[in-house]
């Protein structure tokens, strides 16, 4: 019961983009096609789950127990550079098809900062889900990462949608590009916010 | 401009500039964690004389720990030439709309609420943080009400609060964590009777 | 003249927000009200030139292949330095920026300086280059956070000027969406009449 409501409360109630404003570069960037979008968010939920896992079992069992933690910020980035470059060789080797479908997006990711924000959330950040306020634990955790990522597709998917249809449309010039983009996103922001109270 | 990349130079590269931001790290670490600390006690300190009738003695210092339902509770005695005239309960409260709120209440020894701070909360900003002092009115009418007759609870729920206008649920959390300073202060008082 | 004209390209001809459209994150997480967007702003513009000083100093010596990583773990030391001083001397900002703090490290545009930047230029250039930008961030998220605060709760720099709740939209998530790209819409006005 509880994995249910730490999923919906992050892809639907909390989302990550929506409502949290972690990666909005590439939601703004790589929007225009549905199936770029979908590309882009698969990569993301793969690093984020990947990553989160890593940076979990290095805050508890190197850094707290080493006293270091003032070490977190350098220490986390590197592990996301490190292991996006990790992915990009291991998918070429293996899945050079999937590797083709995502590679060009997994550079960027290291720059997304939904990346390292979810990363800092888990280890940082109180959370309640109806019961008593605690940190995660780490399969709490690594629901609420992959759920987190979810969201973000989620949103990138529905917003490319909404933006092949804008291509097709008259906007004013001064509107063209990005702020048409992003009064559109507020629009679905507040469709987002009716998810409120659900959880 | 940029050197040749060999394994040997990219190593060393890497390594030293490493090695040199976590010795800047650690002694910009070791610099402010004072600052860091001290910053944190002031916080606690101001609250404490923010919620508290006029005291002579150090109340940080008098801190005692008492538990209420199970959960333990801060309390800071505030002392007037060695009586005590007011107590302030570090109250807390997990049913926020984003999670947890720390919570300063200051009794008066006649059992009203002197007033309140709050020390941390993650509620929406324009919403639910209406409830730190300043930001609207709705801290106010708590001050000089004795929970005896003045029911803690939002209108909605029977009580007598006036509800932050869209943020039910940061004002119930509130009246819940001041509920849970009212009864750690009962029993404050009901310790100090025995001894 | 020079300086002052190297100083302006930040603010109007290449600003970071409404031209480049980098460093959406904190644009839009922090700025609700002027004075968080102007604290997240000058703290992004510390680490701007900091970095960007430091990178030029060093980039001649690192290889190629390895610069990108490099300069990632140089911002995060920044960041983090940037981080205490906060916690140590503005506590109450701190704790409302929050996690953006620590996020100024995928910053676009702070990376995307010193790659473009200050890995090419002497040090003084750079840390102008630095200023510039962070001042035409600072301005952005200002003027940003002061529109959503003017709308959503009715005052500037918490000072209340009208009467009212205002429209919280603009305070929530999806104001944030909606007043940048009015903001956006304004800016390209403006600017293909002067230009």
């Amino acid at each position: 019961m509880e994995y249910i409501i730490i999923i919906i409360s992050a892809v639907f109630v909390n989302n990550i983009l929506l409502s949290q404003f972690l990666g909005v570069c590439p939601f703004l960037g790589v929007s225009n096609k549905v199936s770029t979008a979908a590309g882009m968010s698969g990569a993301v939920i793969f690093v984020i789950a990947v990553s989160t896992l890593v940076t979990y079992l290095l805050q508890y069992y190197v850094l707290i127990p080493l006293g270091i933690e003032f070490m977190q910020t350098i220490a986390f980035i590197l592990v996301i550079a490190a292991l996006v470059q990790m992915v990009e060789i291991i998918l070429k080797k293996i899945s050079p098809s999937l590797y083709q479908a995502l590679g060009i997006f997994l550079p960027l990711i290291t720059t997304n900062c939904a990346v390292l924000g979810v990363a800092l959330i888990v280890v940082t950040k109180e959370f309640t889900f109806g019961g008593e306020a605690h940190m995660l634990n780490l399969a709490e955790a690594m629901v609420y990462a992959i759920a987190s990522a979810v969201g973000f597709g989620v949103a990138m998917v529905i917003f490319a949608g909404l933006r092949e249809h804008l291509d097709l449309v008259n906007v004013p010039k001064v509107f063209k590009g990005a702020p048409i983009a992003l009064i559109t996103a507020g629009i679905l922001a507040l469709a987002f916010m009716g998810f409120a109270g659900l959880v | 401009m940029a050197k040749e990349s060999t394994i040997k130079n990219m190593a060393i590269t890497l390594t030293v500039i490493c090695l040199v931001s976590s010795a800047i790290l650690g002694g910009v670490y070791s610099i402010t964690k004072d600052p860091i600390e001290m910053a944190q006690v002031a916080k606690t300190n101001s609250a404490i004389s923010k919620v508290v009738p006029k005291f002579d003695n150090d109340p940080s210092a008098e801190l005692f720990n008492i538990e209420v339902g199970g959960k333990s509770y801060k309390v800071y005695p505030a002392k007037m030439s060695g009586n005590i005239v007011g107590y302030a309960v570090e109250s807390y409260t997990s049913a926020g709309f984003g999670g947890r709120i720390n919570l300063m209440v200051g009794f008066n020894i006649d059992s009203t609420i002197v007033n309140t701070a709050v020390l941390s909360h993650n509620e929406t900003p324009g919403l639910g943080d209406k409830m730190v002092e300043g930001k609207s009115d709705f801290s106010v009418q708590f001050k000089g009400k004795n929970p005896e007759d003045f029911k803690i609870s939002v209108k909605k729920d029977g009580g007598d609060v006036d509800a932050i206008t869209a943020s039910t649920i940061s004002s119930r959390a509130f009246c819940d964590a001041v509920n849970s300073a009212y009864k750690v202060f009962l029993e404050c008082t009901k310790q100090n009777k025995k001894e | 003249m020079n300086f002052l004209k190297d100083i302006s390209k930040g603010i109007i001809k290449e600003n970071p927000t409404f031209v480049l459209i980098l460093g959406m994150c904190p644009t839009l997480g922090t700025t609700t009200s002027a004075l968080n967007g102007m604290g997240m702003g000058l703290a992004t513009m510390v680490v701007l030139t900091l970095s960007n000083i430091a990178i030029s100093l060093v980039s001649g010596q690192i290889p190629g292949k390895v610069r990108i990583p490099s300069y990632i773990v140089i911002i995060a030391a920044f960041v983090t330095v940037v981080q205490f001083v906060m916690q140590a001397y503005a506590p109450g900002l701190y704790s409302t920026l929050g996690l953006f703090i620590p996020l100024i490290v995928v910053n676009c545009i702070v990376l995307g300086r010193a790659e473009a930047f200050a890995s090419k230029n002497g040090v003084l250039d750079s840390a102008i280059d630095g200023i510039g930008i962070g001042l035409g961030f600072t301005a952005s998220l200002t003027v940003l956070g002061f529109v959503r605060e003017l709308l959503g709760s009715g005052s500037v720099f918490g000072i209340k000027l009208l009467e009212g709740d205002g429209m919280l939209v603009f305070v929530l998530a999806p104001g944030a969406f909606i007043a940048l790209g009015y903001l956006m819409v304004l800016f390209n006005k403006l600017k293909s009449r002067i230009l």
